[in-house]
Order: structure tokens, then sequence, then C-alpha cells
């Protein structure tokens, strides 16, 4: 197996465009946590003309809302929601310049379309390895909607958190490969 | 003469709120030995991948205190509750609630449960617990406790077939349901079928059927050869772990019936994760004697 590409963020468009469809990447540096009702909100907040919590451009969005942090720790597990909850919003916001989603699931046809117009891309971590992707997060802090408990903004500093490309900007989509797969019984 | 047993609120809240933490940050023996299994038969690297991630995690789990997901799930109870039981100090629903909200607070656990479906306000403790209370006979009081994530749970369907379409009729609801929903419930997923009963038996019948122990054959001959071959069927699919690919679609196919209506033949099939955090706790409390008398 090829070995994982390194990435550091903001991503370039450069280096977006590079990704394909079934690599393994190890991001690092800063990133952002939002899930469903922190989308609608930052939704609601563009369409007002109002700034987003933190600047979009180049950045990356992690689907995911933490279990409380232990004590002596920055964060409790952290591992992916299910993407496809996030379509409504996910184009609008590659749009913003948003370079990057991370999330478990296939994605919709509109959010395929958003990556290869805004070259943009898609990652998939592990489902379920909360536990092994809280030991990649090293700093937590919550910057927006602090009502919102789990579902809260928070910036969070990465180190090599491991990810799949699933759907990169060329539209190559790694569940749809997968799907090609089925074999007739 | 009979006797009752008295079994203390108190003492149902604590256990809860210890096989609570439990499920949330170990893998139970069988799941474990099933993600093993599916390592060993995975020839695909990135599957292989996903596969020794998800082993990895457990042990990570126990090591850092940190639960095994975020989900920490809903918190759903099967009770089996003795005909001679008896709770003193609040109902089963009081003490299996406040053994979630310590769980919550102490482990710490995420709370995952908004109060109103459409407001959506989170409750905070992850209260209330779905409880399912069965009376059976006996003096003891068997807790079986599922912590259901949102994600296997959404891509759960109901269907309502007729009866013509059969045996093959249920198989095909299965497999069009993981075909759907299968790369984002956290695959390679346990499969909870229930067939029968009615329109809110089957999707219960199929939750319980996750309470069975991976390592055991469905007693029943003919529905131990139904899951084989919805097993086959859905692993013939190649999603795989993670969605990523692969063989291991599934790591098992449970099934559950009871009777049902002469015009009906109802199908639920319930996903869940990889993680298939469950446990059970039995109570017995202390014996007093039924009806002695006035004193």
């Amino acid at each position: 197996m090829k070995k994982p590409r390194v990435l550091t963020t903001p991503l370039t468009d450069e280096a977006v465009a590079s990704l394909r469809c079934g690599d393994r990447v190890r991001l690092s540096g800063v990133i952002y946590s939002a899930r469903d009702t922190a989308h609608k909100r930052m939704i609601e907040s563009l369409e007002r003309g109002e700034e987003l919590p933190f600047d979009p451009r180049g950045q990356v969005i992690y689907y995911m809302g933490p279990s409380p942090a232990p004590e002596g720790r920055p964060i409790g597990a952290a591992g992916p929601t299910t993407s496809g909850r996030m379509d409504a919003y996910a184009p609008r916001l590659y749009e913003a310049g948003i370079k990057a989603t991370i999330g478990k699931g296939p994605r919709s046809e509109a959010v395929r379309s958003a990556l290869r117009r805004h070259t943009g891309v898609y990652l998939a971590a592990i489902g379920g390895a909360g536990a092994l992707l809280s030991r990649c997060i090293k700093e937590a802090e919550v910057i927006a909607y602090p009502d919102l408990g789990p579902e809260a903004v928070r910036r969070l500093v990465v180190e090599r958190f491991p990810a799949v490309v699933a759907c990169d900007a060329a539209g190559r989509d790694i569940y749809e490969i997968a799907a090609r797969g089925e074999r007739s019984s | 003469m009979e006797s009752v047993s008295v079994i203390a609120a108190g003492d149902i809240s604590q256990s809860v709120a210890r096989l609570y933490r439990r499920i949330s940050t170990q893998l139970r023996p069988d799941v474990r030995e099933a993600l093993e299994r599916a390592l060993g038969a995975e020839r695909s690297e990135m599957a292989r991948d996903a596969l020794q991630s998800l082993i990895e995690n457990d042990r990570i789990s126990r090591t850092d205190g940190v639960p095994l997901c975020q989900d920490t799930g809903l918190a759903v109870v099967f009770a089996r509750m003795g005909r001679r039981v008896m709770i003193e100090g609040g109902t089963l629903q009081e003490a299996v609630d406040e053994g979630v909200r310590r769980a919550v607070g102490e482990q710490p656990l995420r709370s995952s449960t908004v109060a109103d479906p459409l407001r959506r306000d989170n409750v905070g403790d992850n209260t209330p617990a779905i409880v399912h209370l069965e009376q059976v006979e006996g003096a003891e009081l068997e807790l079986h406790l599922l912590a259901k994530g949102g994600g296997a749970e959404n891509m759960s369907r109901i269907y309502m077939l007729n009866p013509s379409e059969g045996r093959e009729g249920v198989i095909e609801a299965v497999v069009n349901t993981v075909r759907q929903g299968g790369a984002s419930a956290c695959p390679p997923l346990v499969i909870g079928v229930g067939i029968g009963g009615d329109f809110e038996r089957a999707p219960a019948l199929a939750k319980r059927a996750f309470l069975r122990d991976l390592r055991l054959r469905n007693p029943d001959r003919d529905l131990a050869e139904l899951e084989a071959q919805i097993l086959s069927r859905v692993n013939a699919l190649g999603i795989g772990p993670q969605g990523f690919g692969g063989a291991a679609t599934a790591l098992a196919a449970l099934v559950e019936r009871a009777p049902c209506h002469i015009a009906s033949l109802p199908v639920a099939v319930n996903l869940d994760c990889h993680s298939h955090r469950h446990g059970v706790v039995t109570l017995t409390g202390r014996s007093r004697p039924l009806g002695g008398g006035d004193e």
C-alpha cells in the first residue's frame, strides 16, 4: 500500500487537486468541528450576509461532536458522524472556501459536484474509532454556539489525523467504486 | 408459601451505571472475535486497515478511559422482570434513568438526547432511557442494556410486506436496507431482523435480536439457516468495512420472529455498528414472604 500523504492546514488548491480517491492522508494543523445544528446556523449566517465563526478559506470541517473530555485530556472520544446529514449545507460551504470535510459514509451528487467546481475534497475517517482518533487531537476549544453542547463549533489542533480520500476533486467516489464491486449471488 | 424479591431502586441505578460505563469503553469478547475473524478473511488493504483500527480502538479505549465512540448512544433497556420481583423506592424507569444520568456524569459519556425532536435542545443527562419491560416467571430482574448510536439507527427500516413475498421478500428487505444505508451505518454491521408481530412489534423484535451472543447459533434451525442466507447475501454487496469495499459488510445477522396477522408480513431491519455495545446484569434482591399476614 502507498505511504500516507502528509497534509497541513490550511489546504491549497494544488494540494487538494493532487489527492486521489483511495489515498490515505495524515492531516496536521487547525481544523473545525461542526455538525447538524451548527451547520444550520452557519448557513443562516451566510444567508444574512454575516461572517462565519471562522474564516473558511482553505479550512477543513470535521463532522464530529465529541464525548466530554476526561480529566487531563483535551477532548473525549472524537470520531466522525454521518456526513450525508450535512449534504444540504456542504456545497454552500465549499463555495465559501472550505477545502475539505471529514466524516463517514457517502455524499450526494450535489456535494460531489461542488468538489469538482470548487476544487474540494471529502475525507473519510474511521467511524467508531473515537478513542483512537481522540489521541490525534492535541487541543480543543469551543469557538461558537456553546449552547449546543457536543454540537458546538470547536477549533481543534490535530496531529497526523488519519483519513482516506473518499471523494476527490476529479469526481471519483470510493463508495461508488465499492458498490460496483457487488458480486452476483 | 411464595416469597417476593425486593430490589432497591438504588441498586438498579448502580448496576445500570456500571454496565453503561463498561459497554461504552470495551468491546465484548464475541464482537472482538468477530472483528478478528473478519480481518483474517479480508484481502483488501483498505478494509484490513479499517478493521485493524477498530481493534486498536478497543485497546486505546481501555487504556485511556475514553469511550470507544463519541456517540455513546441512547440507552435502551430490555428488562425481564420476574413476576415475584418488587422494586422499592421508585419505578423501573426512574431507577434506570438515574443509572444513565450517573454514567453520563461520571464516565463521562455524551448526552445524545434532545428533549423535543423538533426544538432539539439537548437534555444534558441523556435521559430518558428507552425501557422495554417483559414479565417472566421467577424472582430475578435481568437487565439488558444497549448503547444504540444514531448513525446505524437512522439507516434502519421497517417493511410491511405482502405474505406472498415470503422468505425471499424478507431477505430482499434486509439486502435493500444495507445497500441503501449500510455504508453510513459504520460497517461491518450487526443486523437485527424482526419478522412478524405488527407494526411496532417487528422493530422491537429486531432490536431484541441483538441480545444474543454472536458466538451462539440461533436455536431455531430454520432461522439459523435464514441468518446464514442473509449474511451471505449482504456480504456479497461488497460495501465492506467503512464502505471502502471488501468482504465484511456485516459480522452477523440475528433474526427473531413472532406470530402475526393473516394479512401481514412485517419485517424490521435494525442496523448496529461494529462496536455492537450491549451487556446484561441480573439482580436478585432480598427475599420477603408474600402475604405473610399482619404484624
